[in-house]
């Protein structure tokens, strides 16, 4: 085989290579909303994180505004401390309020941030000072179950 | 009494000669490793290994690739269906083919398309003594011969798992989205939001590179330790092809458990 005709099938083959990972990397994968801009780090102390993972998404208004990096436990406080990188094109007051919360029934957990009114944004490095943790579906059936049981003894 | 003493002896020489063929390979790998300049300053040499074990593998790997995504999509929707979420098809094919069936199924194929036809040229070249031939003219087959081939079989390995495991996806996508009726937005979006690039994709394709030198290196290896024999020759075949087999699915077992911890 002559020399051009052997070059010009090696390089659609690795044409054919680098476009199926390309496909992989921007159609299947996440690619494009990976990449954040000047992100900058967040805290925040929880009470109880539930389920909540590595990589699991931090979205305010429902929007993806970063991903959370490391889950840690504070042996001072016995909080949990959860790090997260946040989009640099997105700022958030002092004030702002971090929850836990599950998307669907059984999906996965993420923390949402809701901006306050404060004039000052947070810093990165800071830390979130109001959380709400996690809601553990135990102890809410727990709490139904006793305020039913109490309901029944005072209509005796 | 010699009679009760020889399956001992049979055992210890069983043994010594693994360990001897084990440390006879990796001085072999050290020894291309130190030949492999000429691969590269001869540049034609690698491209007419990646031509061989690379485009002459792309008509196998493309239609596994796509039936392979076709069956998941059947057999994935069959399954989701049940637990009323088949909008996670994507998900389930695009994480199966880019974390473990892509890389593995791919690298099994291309030990039996590729890595035989490597093993049989070398050991072929041996019995003919053609390698010797070289040899005297003061060509070392290794730099001129078998680095080339390792090469060329690392180099195709990824690009040959990465389009197997897009076909596949496309073809998860035909069967569910097309043939079934799954919405096609949800199809792709749930994809998007949980096949992450850096942990999914590219652990894949860390996976495939290995796998492809695994698979080279055992082709190779084989090929020049054959005996000059017919026999010989397709013993080495033979040994290629089972070797490469377990050696990918070992190597895979230890890549996932490094790579896929459940905790994160």
């Amino acid at each position: 085989m002559s020399r051009s005709v052997l070059d010009l099938w090696v390089g659609i083959f690795v044409a054919i290579g680098i476009a199926a990972l390309l496909f992989l990397s921007l159609k299947v994968g996440n690619l494009s909303s990976a990449r954040m801009s000047n992100a900058y780090v967040l805290q925040a102390k929880f009470d109880n994180i539930g389920g909540l993972k590595v990589r699991g998404p931090v979205k305010s208004a429902g929007v993806v505004v970063g991903r959370i990096t490391d889950i840690g436990f504070d042996t001072h406080a016995y909080e949990a401390v959860v790090t997260m990188t946040i989009d640099g094109r997105y700022h958030f007051p002092k004030d702002t309020f971090a929850s836990i919360y599950t998307s669907g029934l059984l999906g996965e957990q993420f923390v949402g941030l809701e901006a306050g009114g404060d004039e000052k944004m947070l810093n990165p490095g800071d830390v979130i000072a109001k959380t709400q943790s996690a809601v553990v579906l135990e102890k809410l059936i727990g709490q139904f179950l006793f305020s039913k049981a109490s309901e029944g003894q005072t209509q005796k | 009494m010699p009679d009760l003493l020889q399956p001992f002896r049979r055992l210890g020489h069983a043994v010594t000669e693994r360990i001897w063929r084990l440390g006879f390979a990796s001085r072999f790998f050290f020894a291309l490793l130190l030949q492999s300049g000429t691969s590269f300053r001869r540049l034609h040499l690698t491209l007419r290994e990646i031509y061989v074990s690379g485009v002459l593998s792309l008509l196998i790997i493309s239609v596994s690739g796509l039936f392979v995504g076709l069956v998941l999509g059947l057999q994935g929707y069959e399954i989701l269906q049940r637990f009323g979420s088949p909008e996670y098809l994507g998900v389930m094919v695009a994480l199966s083919l880019s974390r473990e069936l892509g890389p593995v199924v791919a690298a099994l194929l291309f030990a039996s398309r590729a890595g035989s036809s490597i093993t049989a040229e070398i050991g072929l070249m041996k019995a003919t003594e053609q390698l010797k031939a070289m040899d005297m003219m003061a060509v070392d087959p290794v730099a001129r011969v078998v680095a080339p081939r390792f090469w060329g079989g690392l180099l195709a390995m990824p690009l040959l798992a990465a389009l197997f495991s897009a076909l596949g996806v496309l073809g998860g996508w035909l069967i569910g989205v097309v043939f079934i009726g799954v919405d096609d937005g949800a199809f792709w979006s749930q994809m998007q939001s949980s096949v992450d690039f850096r942990y999914d994709i590219w652990n894949g394709v860390i996976k495939s590179f290995v796998f492809g030198a695994a698979v080279s290196l055992i082709a190779v290896f084989e090929g020049y330790d054959s005996l000059p024999t017919a026999e010989g020759v397709s013993r080495a075949i033979t040994r290629t092809v089972v070797t490469s087999a377990l050696a990918i699915l070992a190597l895979d077992f230890v890549l996932t458990s490094f790579m896929f911890r459940g905790n994160s």
